[in-house]
This record gives structure tokens, C-alpha cells and sequence, in this order.
């Protein structure tokens, strides 16, 4: 098994997200991480897919997500060629006696406190999926609280574009006729 | 030709619905009214493009639109309310996806505002049926109708087709719109390709002329894209054996002499044979489905594959491609026709002469045979070949799912595409009876026969009186073992001969009811048709004589055979192809294995 990185351009319409959901599930693919937002086309989304699996059954999740009406292109990302950043806000306890450790740990990550409480600080990281588990596995025995992570997204390097496309119509064909 | 932009004029969006369904073509609606479609049905009174037949049951509608599809080559509609309306369409879609039938279901929705809070007769019918239609819509605004209508004819008729479902909230029916049929569609993630690529069509010429033992593998695509000419050309031009899958019966004569038959599961020793002896298997339009491989691992061992078919995820998804083509079928064939003829000018052709030889011997020493019964009773596979030869190869079949499809589709004898009509994929009991309705819509001229088995036709015989009251002529042929005979033979076969719950007439220990429930020729006369019924041999040829020359209305005729006929050849479930038997404990003889 080996992991991949899908950059999926979607139509946005309602609807899209379950498509692709649905279609992983029941074809038995495994999605690590999925995440979806906008793109500099206001009816574009762009959906990236971190999947683990062989070659083969890659090129099946590939044409079985083409197939789908509203998928309008879909690109593997070379992790050589590409970059990858996941986002981390996590809650480590942090009292007067320990929060100037966990400081020390956040700047060494170049993290970001993004809120403090008595007992706790909140801390964004932003990272590949290494830096990410090597900040907890830091920050652990400090105790975390609670923590929440987003699915990966990532981008070409270079200045080259996967969305430059044409968005264009195609005619419509007369009723086919009868035998 | 675009039609050209029409003046736009405010109309209901009911109308709007109605005038777009004409636009794209459509003729017959099959379906049923209710509550959140009902606006649409008060337009739908006035057209004159438009003919709805009114179904039993909206199962039948599907199916009956699926029958119209194959039939005529033009996309089915059928139409029906929201919640248990569109949830009965449920099996027709899913059944029309697994077979690449061109439907378009049109379901009414409960109004917007209410979508989501349980309301009544509100089922998420978009969601329900997302895994088995190509594509589907939920329309919310009127003024979408024309577009989504334009889009869903367009996407279940082009490329590998299939059925699209479009659910029109009840508000949006009502609401005011302005109707204007749409001249181009905005679908940028769909693109079918068709024209197959130069090189890759080159190089499966090149492997065709280099092999000893190629097979044409023929599959439903080949029906769908029309392509039964081109096959022949190509097949006569080179000599080629041809094995036809369930979904290809007719795509290539059985008459013909390089026909080996059906391939699979139940195949003829001769086709299953070809596949898996092969060097080449240059497949068009099929997709190595687990009834025509058996265990995929031990599936035509030697032979390189050439997989041609218009969808790609078709192609390696069970068996890795050689020479992977994606095109239309017709297009792929005539562009092979091409390749091939510059190979032979260039001096290479293929050499088949004595793998050809060996198959002709391996056809001609396991024919497709059956046994008559010692007892006089009626042997079902003779009724078959009777009705093949009395009805001809020019009327249309629908068989239902079960012993009958199996001898249906090996002994009636199909010359033309288009006449072989079945659930091959889902396998779907109750198919054949409203399924036949709509062949016979889509093909008023031609003679339909719905073959059916007697449990096959309990499950939806009720359609016998939209036909009868419509004016739709079918004929049904029931094949009545007084069994779930598939399921029978399984258990007669691999569970010791116990018929756990397949038996149809009586309950274990208990004595055969005096009379038959139902009694079919009863049954068929409440419907307003004709019912007739045989259980002698020798009674076969007058009673279907007698039912070809009813012409005004439908006819039924219950055929008692013998039940413990079984369907043969037969490869066991989960085993290897060249575990195939040809009768009962009865594996063939394969001389020259060191060809």
C-alpha cells in the first residue's frame, strides 16, 4: 500500500461531497483524509483526497471518480513536486509551573498560540503530516485536552495551474433517432 | 440539429416540464400519478407528443421504459410521485444501470420548503438512487427544468448509457417560469470519448494477426452501440470465432458458423471452451463479468486481452488489458476493420486454421442438447426451440431471470440485435412482463414475446392489465415448473436435494393443492387477455400457432413443463471454467489440449 495525494476539480453543486463520499465507500476505498473548499473559479471546488492504496486499485478510484458527471479533472500529486500542509489546533495543559516549556516547544515549531486559559494554551500548528506527529508526540506528556486536525491540502510547485481549463458548453445534439 | 431558441412565454413549471420532455424527444411516458407529480400530469392530459400509458405499478413503469430503451434504440421515460413512487423505481434504475439501458425516471418531490422534515410520501429519492444511475438531479427552481431535462437525455444516451434520474420538487411545478429549451449543455466533467486512439487500434491489429487462438468476445456493448454490422465484417474478414455474452444474444447470428455461442456460467462447452484455451481474447463492449469468467484467477490462463469498451473503468478493472481501447464500439470495430486490412496488405494474416478446426470438433461433440422426459411431460428447452422457429427471429424476446432466461437465451436462436431483451446484470425476477409492454410500445410492428417463469410472473403480471386496456399486444410465454426452478436446481445440485421454500405449489409433506394457484389461463382472461394453456409435446406447435395469430389483444400461455429439467452446461459457482460440466456429473472430453 502506498499512500496518494488526488487533487479532484468538482463542479459546485450540492450534492458533490456525498457523491465522492459515496462512491469511496462503496467501490471499498479508504479515504486517510478529504478536504474541500473553494478555488479562484466561484463554480470550482477543489477536493483534495489522501487515499492508501496500490497502483492498481488507484487507477480504478481514478476512473471510477471520472466517471462522475461532476468531476471535472482529476491530478495525482507527485510529493517531490508539490506541497502539503495540514492544520492542527490542539489543547495542551499548560499551568504558571509548565506553560513556559510548552511556549519554548511552540516557537521551536514555529507554531502559534492562538488562545490561553489558566491551565491550557491552544496552539495552531501548520505542517506535512510529520511536523504535525512530531509536535504531539513533544507536547504529550504535557497532557493534551483536546485536539482537532484538518485533512491535507496541497499544490503544485511551479507556476503552472491544474484549474486553467475551459469551462466550455458543448452543443446540443439533436433527439438520437429510432432503429 | 440544435433546435433554435424559441421565444421565451410564462408557463407553469409543470408545463414547462412536459414541453421539455417533448423537445428532448420523448413519445411514451410510462407511469403514475400522485401527489407532488400531480401538477405535471394536468399538461401532460393535454399533449399530443406525449403518450403516457398508465401502469400497475411504478416497478413496471421502469421496466417497461428499460423494454422501450432496448427496443427501439431511443431513451425509455417513465414517471412517478415522490416517496413510495420513486422508491419503487428503485429496482428499475438499479437494473437499467447494471445493463446500460438509456432511461430518464422523473420523480415528483415533496415541496422545497418541506424537503428534509419528513414529510408526508417524502423520500431523499437523489440520495436513494446516487449509487445506481449514472446521474441524477434534484430540481428546486423552475426554472431549471428545460436545462435538467436537456442534460439528463443527453448523459443517458451518450457514452456508455445508463439511467439518469430527475426529481422535480412539487413547488417548482407550480411555480411561473418561462420556458426555453436550452441550445448547448454546461456539463464540463462529462466528456464520453468515442473515437478510439489511432496507435492503440494498430496495436490490437497487430496482435490479432500474430495470434493462433483468438476469441471475439462479444458483449452488450456492441448491442447498445449498434455496431452488429460491423461486428460481421470483422469477424468474416478474418475468420475469428465469436463467442456472444447473455447481454449480446443476436449481436452475431447463431446461425453463423463462426459462432460458438454463449460464453459463462451456463455457456456452451464450445464458447467457455474458446475463452479459456485462448491466446487472444479481443473483448468489445464486455466487461469480464464473474459469470462469464467463473474464477477470475483461472480465467482464459494464456491469453493476452485486448478490452475494448467505452467506458474505462471497464477496462483492467477484473482482468488486466493488454491493449486497452476506449471508443464506441461501432467506431472501434470499423477502425480494427481498417488496421486489419493493412496488416494483410503488408503481407501478415492470421493463422487460425487449426484453432478453428478444433473448436468446429468441440462444438460438434457438445452440442447444447436436453433430455425429453421418459414420462411424456414437456420438456421446457423444447418449447423454446418451438417458440424460436414458429415466432422466427425477427420478433422480440424478454425472458425474466432464472432456468427459462438460460433456455431462452440458448435455444430460441437470435439473428438480429436488439431482439434478446433481459436483466443480465441485476438479474431481476419480474422483469420480463412489463419490460415486453415497453418493447411493444417502441416496436409496434414487430411480434413480443415476454418468456417468463411461473415465479418470475407473479412478481409483476399485474402490468397484463395495462396492456390489455392500453391496447399493447404482448404475448407471454410462462415456463411452468411449479418452482423457483434456478434456485431448485442449486438445491437439487449442492444442498443435497433439500427445496427449502422454491417449491411453489405445496408446503413440505403437504399435498399438491386439486387446482394451481394461481390459475394462470384464469388469471390471464381477469385481465382482459387471451389464456391458453399446453402440457403435451404434441400440443406445443398448435398452441403457439394459436397465439401468434391473436393479434388484438395480449395473449398468456401457461406452459406445464417437466420441473426437474436443470440448465446445462454449467460451471459451479466459484470454480474454474474448465470445472465446466455438460450434463450432470458430465465434464467434456478436451482432445487436443496440446493445440
Amino acid at each position: 500500500m502506498s499512500r496518494h495525494t488526488l487533487s479532484v476539480l468538482v463542479e459546485n453543486k450540492p450534492g458533490v461531497l456525498a457523491r465522492v463520499a459515496g462512491l469511496f465507500s462503496r467501490r471499498g476505498f479508504n479515504i486517510e483524509s478529504l478536504a474541500v473548499g473553494p478555488t479562484e473559479h466561484p463554480e470550482v471546488s477543489r477536493m483534495t483526497i489522501v487515499v492508501n492504496v496500490e497502483e492498481s486499485p488507484l487507477e480504478q478510484v481514478t476512473k471510477q471518480l471520472n466517471k462522475l458527471v461532476e468531476v471535472i479533472k482529476i491530478v495525482e500529486l507527485d510529493p517531490g513536486h508539490s506541497v502539503a500542509r495540514e492544520l492542527l489546533l490542539v489543547k495542551v495543559k499548560a499551568d504558571a509551573t509548565t506553560r513556559g516549556q510548552v511556549l519554548e516547544v511552540v516557537q521551536l515549531f514555529r507554531a502559534k498560540v492562538v488562545d490561553v486559559a489558566t491551565d491550557a494554551v491552544t496552539v495552531q500548528v501548520v505542517g506535512n503530516a510529520d511536523k504535525l506527529t512530531d509536535f504531539l508526540r513533544v507536547v504529550e506528556p504535557f497532557g493534551v485536552r483536546e485536539l482537532v486536525q484538518s485533512g491535507m491540502v496541497a499544490i503544485g510547485r511551479g507556476s503552472r495551474s491544474i484549474t486553467e481549463r475551459t469551462l466550455r458548453p458543448v452543443p446540443l445534439p439533436a433527439p438520437p433517432a429510432a432503429v | 440539429m440544435a433546435e433554435q431558441p424559441v421565444p421565451a412565454e410564462t408557463v407553469t413549471g409543470a408545463q414547462s416540464l412536459i414541453r421539455s420532455l417533448e423537445a428532448a424527444g420523448a413519445d411514451n411516458v410510462f407511469g403514475i400519478p400522485g401527489g407532488a407529480i400531480l401538477p405535471a400530469y394536468d399538461p401532460l392530459f393535454d399533449s399530443v407528443k406525449l403518450r403516457h400509458i398508465l401502469v400497475r405499478h411504478e416497478q413496471g413503469a421502469g421496466h417497461a421504459a428499460q423494454g422501450y430503451a432496448v427496443a427501439s434504440g431511443k431513451v425509455g421515460v417513465c414517471m412517478a410521485t415522490s416517496g413510495p413512487g420513486a422508491t419503487n423505481l428503485v429496482t428499475p434504475i438499479a437494473d437499467a444501470y447494471m445493463d446500460s439501458v438509456p432511461i430518464v425516471a422523473v420523480t415528483g418531490q415533496v415541496a422545497s420548503g418541506a424537503i428534509g422534515t419528513d414529510a408526508f410520501q417524502e423520500a431523499d429519492i437523489r440520495g436513494i438512487t446516487m449509487p445506481i444511475t449514472k446521474h441524477n438531479f434534484l430540481v428546486t427552481d423552475a426554472a431549471e427544468i428545460p436545462r435538467t431535462i436537456a442534460e439528463a437525455f443527453y448523459i443517458a444516451s451518450t457514452g456508455r448509457p445508463g439511467p439518469v434520474l430527475v426529481d422535480v420538487s412539487k413547488d417548482a411545478l407550480q411555480a411561473s417560469t418561462t420556458f426555453r429549451w436550452p441550445t448547448e449543455l454546461n456539463l464540463p466533467g462529462y466528456r464520453p470519448v468515442t473515437r478510439p486512439h489511432a496507435k492503440q487500434v494498430r496495436e490490437a491489429a497487430r496482435l490479432i494477426v500474430e495470434s493462433r487462438k483468438p476469441v471475439l468476445y462479444v458483449g452488450g456493448g456492441v448491442i447498445r452501440a449498434r455496431a452488429a454490422k460491423e461486428l460481421r465484417v470483422l469477424a468474416e474478414a478474418t475468420g475469428i470465432p465469436v463467442v456472444t455474452t447473455l447481454m449480446a444474444r443476436g449481436a452475431f447470428p447463431d446461425s453463423h458458423p463462426q459462432h460458438l455461442g454463449m460464453p459463462g456460467m451456463h455457456g456452451t462447452v464450445a464458447a467457455v471452451g474458446a475463452l479459456q484455451r485462448s491466446d487472444l481474447i479481443i473483448s468489445l463492449g464486455a466487461r469480464f463479468d464473474d459469470r462469464v469468467t467463473g474464477l477470475l484467477s483461472s480465467f482464459a490462463p494464456n491469453a493476452k486481452v485486448i478490452h475494448a469498451d467505452i467506458d474505462p473503468a471497464e477496462i483492467g478493472k477484473n482482468r488486466f488489458a493488454d491493449v486497452p481501447i476506449v471508443g464506441d464500439a461501432r467506431e472501434v470495430i470499423a477502425d480494427l476493420v481498417v488496421a486489419l486490412q493493412a496488416e494483410h496488405e503488408a503481407g501478415h494474416t492470421g493463422d487460425y486454421e487449426a484453432w478453428v478446426d478444433y473448436l468446429a470438433g468441440v462444438k460438434k461433440r457438445y452440442p447444447l442438447g436436453y433430455d425429453t422426459p421418459a414420462d411424456g411431460s414437456l420438456a421446457p428447452q423444447y418449447v423454446l426451440e418451438r417458440l424460436g422457429r414458429i415466432a422466427g427471429p425477427e420478433a422480440i424476446y424478454v425472458s425474466g431471470v432464472g432456468q427459462h432466461q438460460m433456455w431462452a437465451s440458448h435455444f430460441i436462436g437470435y439473428e438480429n440485435p436488439q431482439t434478446w431483451i433481459n436483466s443480465g446484470g441485476l438479474g431481476t425476477m419480474g422483469f420480463s412482463v412489463p419490460a415486453a409492454m415497453g418493447a411493444k410500445v417502441g416496436r409496434p410492428d414487430a411480434t413480443v414475446w415476454s418468456v417468463d417463469g411461473d415465479g418470475c410472473f407473479q412478481m409483476t403480471n399485474q402490468e397484463l392489465a395495462t396492456c390489455a386496456i392500453e391496447g399493447i399486444p404482448i404475448k407471454v410465454a410462462i415456463i411452468n415448473n411449479e418452482s423457483l426452478g434456478m434456485v431448485r436446481q442449486w438445491q437439487t445440485l449442492f444442498y443435497n436435494e433439500r427445496y427449502s421454500n422454491t417449491d411453489l405449489q405445496r408446503t413440505k409433506g403437504a399435498q399438491a393443492a386439486p387446482v394451481r394457484i394461481p390459475d394462470f389461463v384464469k388469471l390471464a382472461e381477469a385481465y382482459g387477455c387471451v389464456g391458453l394453456s399446453c402440457e403435451s409435446p404434441a400440443d406445443v406447435d398448435a398452441t403457439i400457432n394459436k397465439a401468434m395469430e391473436i393479434d388484438d389483444v395480449p395473449v398468456v400461455v401457461d406452459f406445464r413443463v417437466h420441473r426437474d429439467a436443470m440448465v446445462w452446461p454449467m460451471v459451479a459457482a466459484g470454480t474454474s471454467n474448465d470445472d465446466i460440466k455438460h450434463a450432470r456429473d458430465m465434464a467434456p472430453k478436451w482432445e487436443g489440449d496440446d493445440l
